[in-house]
């Protein structure tokens, strides 16, 4: 996909991925007798603890619900925190963004073992976490980028606070905010798929498993279908950046 | 306390003389977390369930030790008093050390005569008080507008002290340092292990992308191709790129044998390097392009204009110009090669992600933190050595 191939060009990559996304899950088992070929010593070549729809489903609602998480945290701190009452937490709020993204999200996950037990508890809180930082960065850096001029005339316009947040802030901010959301939605995609090995079902399930029973074609199976899904996401966003416009 | 909350949200906080709510907040989150919550946890053996422990039942001098600290902090939140950010920096750090006493000491008291396997384990209101601890140095480093050297001073002064009380054997009761200590040589071999993946990755893919970068900047549509399939290949999550390329390097390995000498196999360092080097092609060619095209034009004519060569003018001048952005994009690529390298783990690339993995499928909470704590640490290391140097490269100009 060039840069320039325009709108349509964006939309039909999108619907494109999505298309062969859901075919693939959907159409699974019709490869059993092509994996049967390529793997003729395995006797099991579809992963069948759970339906790869099933799978695909319970991925994508681990990375939607903790990505709304992240979203509303990150957010809601990066307002807090660029207003009157709460500017004394800026920097704080601005070093654990920057500290805290050093972290490797696997190591993060591991540390929510500990606290929360095994399942999709502790992934979808150290989603949820992990994912607060890189929207927490960019909601602050995109409120922070927000012309002084703007505010100004906003002001002499008779603005309240909120209307002043709501029409002229956030609109002006929200290009590098859905930056901050796409980043934070393709690592949630990442790391939700490591989640498995904690105990939560998703893609990654039959990768563990098949690297665990040495059996390559559940991992191809789970690489092949959350590498498509993850690519399907960034499409998307890649489509809403491209509708947002620039002020 | 709820009366101290309700003075937070009022907005002239002022009026109230409350001096720092950051800090406040903090000492109240910590005073929570050590009346409701465990500080230890105490089980017969590694897979028990623990029995949790509050702070109050540790000895009392250490458990006033840590209320004194906490107290205190509490008392420079809400008052001001003379050189207040230098005594909570302090407090701060007391708050830490004693925190890491009592821990140590407290599990000492519970341990019984004939059980070695009894274990006894730090719970959420030990981390909880402890990372509080943390940020209210940073935030009293960052109200006294500390430099880096000063807060580097500041961070080797506490890291002494914690390898001098952890050589004294302070530490030993804990059942941390005795998953530490009972993998200590498998430790050394992990770590190693994993710094060496992390550096062959980076050195490997600055060789692979040395021809990339030039074609990029040759411009055209072969440019913005190979950024498309460059940052597609970004997106695919790690575990799923190291699985994709297990099949096709053992089919390889099977059947090339000049590979399978060279070492190349399906599983274990060789798919871990080729996908750390496939993930860092997109922020390395990116980055060296953005460094370079940030060379102003007049600079490169004036070095025209001087006579100097196409060579010298890249060592001389480009080079210089570029650099700075350059090590920042070596430094995001670094730090997410040692996220990447502890996932290598599950194919069997080693590293300290080892750790992690069969602390989970073992039930043994200790052992992931044996391997979670340290990739944090190298992380953080990484990154402080890339600023160390940024600072370096900076200041001449």
């Amino acid at each position: 996909m060039p840069e320039r191939s325009g709108r349509r060009g964006r939309l039909a990559a999108a619907g494109a991925f999505s298309l062969a996304l859901i075919a693939l899950v959907v159409a699974m088992p019709a490869f059993r007798p092509g994996l049967h070929q390529l793997f003729p010593e395995l006797r099991e070549p579809i992963y069948a603890r759970a339906s790869f729809v099933t799978l695909t489903i319970a991925h994508l609602q681990l990375v939607a619900i903790a990505t709304g998480f992240a979203a509303a945290a990150g957010i809601a701190i990066g307002i807090a925190v660029t207003r009157e009452a709460g500017r004394a937490f800026a920097p704080l709020a601005r070093t654990v963004g920057t500290i805290g993204q050093t972290f490797p999200p696997v190591a993060v996950l591991a540390l929510a073992v500990p606290l929360l037990g095994y399942g999709s508890a502790p992934t979808l809180a150290a989603l949820s976490i992990y994912a607060a930082l890189p929207v927490l960065e960019a909601t602050l850096s995109g409120l922070g980028a927000v012309p002084a001029d703007a505010r100004d005339a906003a002001k002499g316009l008779g603005f309240s606070a909120w209307t002043m947040l709501w029409v002229i802030e956030l609109p002006l901010a929200w290009p590098l905010m859905l930056t901050g959301l796409r980043n934070a939605t393709i690592i949630n995609v990442g790391t939700a798929t490591i989640g498995s090995s904690v105990g939560a079902l998703s893609l990654g399930s039959p990768i563990l498993e098949g690297l665990s029973a040495s059996n390559p074609a559940f991992v191809i199976e789970g690489a092949v279908v959350v590498a498509l899904l993850a690519i399907t996401i960034d499409r998307w966003f890649d489509v809403l950046e491209d509708m947002t416009p620039v002020i | 306390m709820s009366a101290l909350l309700s003075a937070l949200a009022t907005p002239d906080a002022r009026r109230l003389a409350i001096r720092n709510p950051v800090l406040l907040l903090l000492c109240v989150v910590a005073t929570i977390a050590l009346v409701a919550a465990g500080f230890l946890s105490t089980a017969p053996n590694r897979l028990a369930d623990g029995v949790s422990l509050p702070l109050w039942q540790a000895p009392p001098a250490l458990a006033v030790l840590v209320a004194a600290c906490l107290g205190g902090l509490g008392c420079l939140a809400i008052r001001d008093a003379r050189m207040s950010d230098w005594a909570a920096l302090g407090l701060a750090a007391g708050l830490a050390v004693a925190l890491l006493l009592t821990a140590s000491f407290f599990a000492k008291t519970l341990i019984v005569a004939g059980h070695p396997a009894q274990r006894q384990a730090l719970g959420p209101a030990f981390w909880i008080a402890f990372g509080v601890a943390g940020f209210a140095m940073l935030d009293a480093m960052q109200r006294l507008a500390l430099g880096f050297p000063a807060r580097a001073a500041c961070l080797f002064l506490l890291l002494g002290l914690f390898a001098g009380l952890a050589s004294a054997g302070t530490f030993d009761a804990l059942s941390l340092t005795r998953e530490f200590v009972s993998h200590r040589t498998l430790f050394v071999t992990a770590l190693l292990r994993h710094i060496a993946l992390v550096g062959a990755a980076l050195v490997v893919s600055i060789l692979v992308c040395a021809p990339l970068i030039a074609v990029v900047r040759r411009g055209g549509r072969t440019r913005a191709a190979i950024y498309s399939v460059l940052s597609l290949l970004q997106t695919i999550p790690s575990i799923a790129l190291f699985g994709l390329l297990i099949a096709p390097l053992t089919f390889l390995a099977g059947h090339v044998p000049l590979l399978r000498s060279l070492g190349v196999s399906g599983l274990g360092v060789t798919p871990a390097l080729i996908a750390l080097v496939l993930y860092f092609a997109f922020p390395l060619v990116r980055m060296t392009d953005a460094a370079f095209s940030a060379v102003p034009t007049e600079v490169a004519d004036a070095a025209r204009g001087l006579g100097f060569g196409v060579r010298k003018r890249f060592v001389a001048v480009d080079l210089p110009l570029a650099l700075p952005v350059l090590l920042s994009g070596l430094r995001v690529v670094t730090l997410q090669a040692i996220g990447l390298a502890t996932v290598a783990a599950l194919i069997g690339g080693g590293g300290l992600g080892t750790f992690i993995f069969e602390g989970i499928g073992e039930y043994a909470l200790d052992l992931v933190l044996v391997g979670a704590i340290p990739v944090i640490l190298l992380a953080l290391a990484a990154d402080f050595a890339f600023r160390l140097v940024l600072a370096a490269v900076e200041t001449p100009r």
